[in-house]
C-alpha cells in the first residue's frame, strides 16, 4: 500500500474515487436504458419486416441483421464514431453550418441500438412464430382492426414469448456499454481507469469496476425475474 | 387419424412498393460504399497496409483458435463441477461462471493486463512475471478463461439434455461410467451442443477484436494503427468487410456442418 490507505482511495472526497466511480455507474446506467427504447422499437420494426409477405422487404430486413450481428461491437462503435463525425462534417461545409461534433454517448448510443435491434428483431421473430395463427385469424372474426389485432392480442403474448430472449440482450447491452469507454465515455470502466492510473492501484480499481458489473447484472436479473413472473400472472393461477 | 386439409395456397410472393423502397435503399448504400472505396482506392496504401492486414488477421485466427482450445480445457472440470455433489465444487465453478458471464470481456481482459501489474514483486518472485508483463499472453488468458466459462455452461447443457434413460440403458449393458459416457451420452451431447459451440466461435471472433485495446496487433489492431496513421476512413471499412467475410463464412459452414452430421436423424 502506499501512504493513502484503501478505504481512503474508494472513498468519497478528494482524496477518494468513490464519487467519481458512482458517477460512472449512473453513466453506465444512463447509456444503457436510452440504448433500451432505441434497440426495442428498431429491433420490433426489423421483426415486422421479416415476417412480412413483402420479399423485398424481408431480405432488407435480413442483410441489416446480418450486417450488425456480424460486426464487433467495437468496430460498430468506431465506424459509427469516426464515420458519422465524417458525414456530419461534409453535411455541415456543404451547407455552410457550423461543425457539429458527435458525442461519445450518442455514438455508443447508436452503434449498440444496431447491435441491439439486429439481434433484437430475430428474438422478436422467433416470437411471432410461437404465437398461432388462429389468434390472428380469432382477432379478425370478431371484427378487429389489423393494428388493434397487434395491440391488444399478439402484443401482450410476444412479450411473454420474447421476455426471456431480450433479457439475455439486455445483459450483453450492459456490458457492452463498457466498449464506448474506449471513445472516451466516462463511464465505470473508464472511471476505474483512470483512478487506476492515478493511484497506481489497478487491481484494485478494475476489481471494483468488474464487481460493480456484476451488481448491475445482479440487480438486472432481479427486476427481470420479476418483470418475467409479472407477465406469466395469468398462468400460475390454477 | 384425422385427414389434415391443404394448407392453403401461399400469397404470391413478390416485393411490394415497401420492400421496393428498403432495397432500393440498400442499393443505393452499397453502390455508394463501392464507388467510394474505387475513388479512394490508393495502390500506396494497398501495398503498405495490405500485409498488415493480413498478419492481423492471422493474430486473430490463431488467438481465437488457441482461446477456444484451452477454453475447451478448462471448461471440462467446470461443467463437472457445476454438476458435481459437492457443494464446494459446485459454488466454486458456479463462482467461476457468474464471474466471466457477468461481467465485460473488456473489464477482465484490464483486471488481467492492467490489474495483475499490482502484484509485480510477487509475480516476480514466482517467475510468472513474463507472461502478464506480455498483452499477447494476457490477451489469449483471458480470452480463453472467458470463453471457458461460456463453454461449460454449454458443455453442461448438453450432456443435461441427454435424458436419464440412456445412462440408465447403458448401466443395464453392464458397461463402466466412463465407456456410458464417452461411448453413449458424449456422442448425443456433442450434436445438441455444436449449434452453441458454433455460435460461441463467432462471438469470440467478434470479441478478440477487444484485444486491440491493449496493444495486441490482431485485425482489429492493424486498423486502428492504419487508420492513426492516415486517417483514412477506409480503414475501418476494410476491417469491417474482413469481419462480415469470416463470421458469414462460419455462419455458413455451421449451417452445413449442422446437416451433414445429423443426418441419421432425418425422416
Amino acid at each position: 500500500m502506499n501512504s493513502v490507505s484503501t478505504w481512503t482511495l474508494i472513498g468519497i472526497g478528494p482524496e477518494g474515487w468513490g464519487d467519481d466511480i458512482l458517477a460512472g455507474v449512473l453513466v453506465t446506467i444512463a447509456l444503457a436504458l436510452a440504448t433500451l427504447p432505441l434497440g426495442l422499437i428498431v429491433g420490433f420494426l426489423m421483426a415486422l419486416g421479416k415476417q412480412s409477405e413483402d420479399r423485398g422487404l424481408r431480405l432488407s430486413s435480413d442483410i441489416y441483421t446480418t450486417i450488425f450481428r456480424g460486426l464487433p461491437e467495437l468496430l460498430t462503435l468506431f465506424l459509427v464514431y469516426f464515420g458519422a463525425q465524417r458525414l456530419l462534417n461534409l453535411a455541415t461545409s456543404a451547407t455552410g453550418l457550423p461543425e457539429i461534433g458527435i458525442s461519445s454517448f450518442l455514438s455508443g448510443m447508436i452503434a449498440l441500438g444496431l447491435v441491439f435491434s439486429a439481434f433484437a428483431s430475430e428474438v422478436f421473430l422467433s416470437a411471432f412464430r410461437a404465437i398461432p395463427a388462429g389468434q390472428t385469424e380469432a382477432g379478425m372474426a370478431l371484427g378487429l382492426r389489423r393494428s388493434r389485432i397487434m395491440l391488444l392480442v399478439i402484443l401482450p403474448q410476444l412479450i411473454r414469448i420474447a421476455l426471456p430472449g431480450l433479457s439475455n440482450l439486455w445483459m450483453n447491452l450492459l456490458k457492452d456499454t463498457a466498449l464506448v469507454s474506449v471513445v472516451g465515455l466516462a463511464d465505470i470502466l473508464r472511471q476505474a481507469g483512470i483512478a487506476a492510473r492515478v493511484s497506481k492501484e489497478p487491481f484494485l480499481f478494475f476489481g471494483i469496476a468488474c464487481a460493480l458489473y456484476l451488481v448491475l447484472t445482479m440487480g438486472s436479473s432481479i427486476v427481470l425475474g420479476s418483470i418475467d413472473r409479472w407477465t406469466k400472472r395469468g398462468e400460475v393461477r390454477r | 387419424m384425422t385427414v389434415v386439409p391443404a394448407p392453403p395456397p401461399a400469397a404470391p410472393q413478390r416485393p411490394g412498393l415497401a420492400g421496393m423502397i428498403t432495397l432500393g435503399l440498400w442499393a443505393l448504400a452499397a453502390i455508394g460504399l463501392v464507388t467510394w472505396l474505387v475513388s479512394v482506392w490508393n495502390p500506396d496504401l494497398v501495398a503498405r497496409y495490405g500485409p498488415l492486414y493480413l498478419s492481423g488477421l492471422g493474430t486473430t485466427v490463431l488467438l481465437v483458435c488457441l482461446s477456444f482450445i484451452v477454453g475447451a480445457i478448462i471448461s471440462v472440470p467446470i461443467a463437472f463441477g457445476r454438476m458435481a455433489r459437492n457443494p464446494v465444487a459446485r459454488i466454486l465453478s458456479f463462482l467461476f461462471v457468474y464471474f466471466f458471464r457477468g461481467t465485460p470481456l473488456i473489464a477482465q481482459i484490464f483486471l488481467i493486463y492492467y490489474g495483475f501489474g499490482s502484484f509485480r514483486p510477487q509475480l516476480e518472485a514466482a517467475h510468472l512475471w513474463w507472461f502478464f508483463r506480455d498483452a499477447w499472453y494476457c490477451a489469449v488468458f483471458s480470452l480463453s478463461l472467458n470463453t471457458g466459462a461460456y463453454q461449460a455452461e454449454i458443455l453442461r447443457g448438453a450432456i443435461e439434455s441427454v435424458p436419464r434413460g440412456q445412462w440408465e440403458g447403458a448401466r443395464s449393458l453392464g458397461l463402466t461410467r466412463t465407456t456410458i459416457f464417452l461411448k453413449v451420452i458424449l456422442p448425443q451431447a456433442m450434436i445438441v451442443a455444436l449449434r452453441p459451440y458454433a455460435n460461441e466461435i463467432i462471438l469470440m471472433v467478434k470479441a478478440s477484436a477487444i484485444v486491440a485495446i491493449i496493444t495486441v496487433f490482431d485485425l482489429m489492431g492493424e486498423t486502428r494503427r492504419a487508420y492513426s496513421r492516415t486517417f483514412d476512413f477506409q480503414t475501418y471499412i476494410w476491417a469491417a468487410l474482413f469481419y462480415l467475410a469470416i463470421v458469414e463464412g462460419l455462419r455458413h459452414l455451421t449451417n452445413f456442418a449442422e446437416r451433414r452430421l445429423t443426418r441419421h436423424l432425418k425422416r
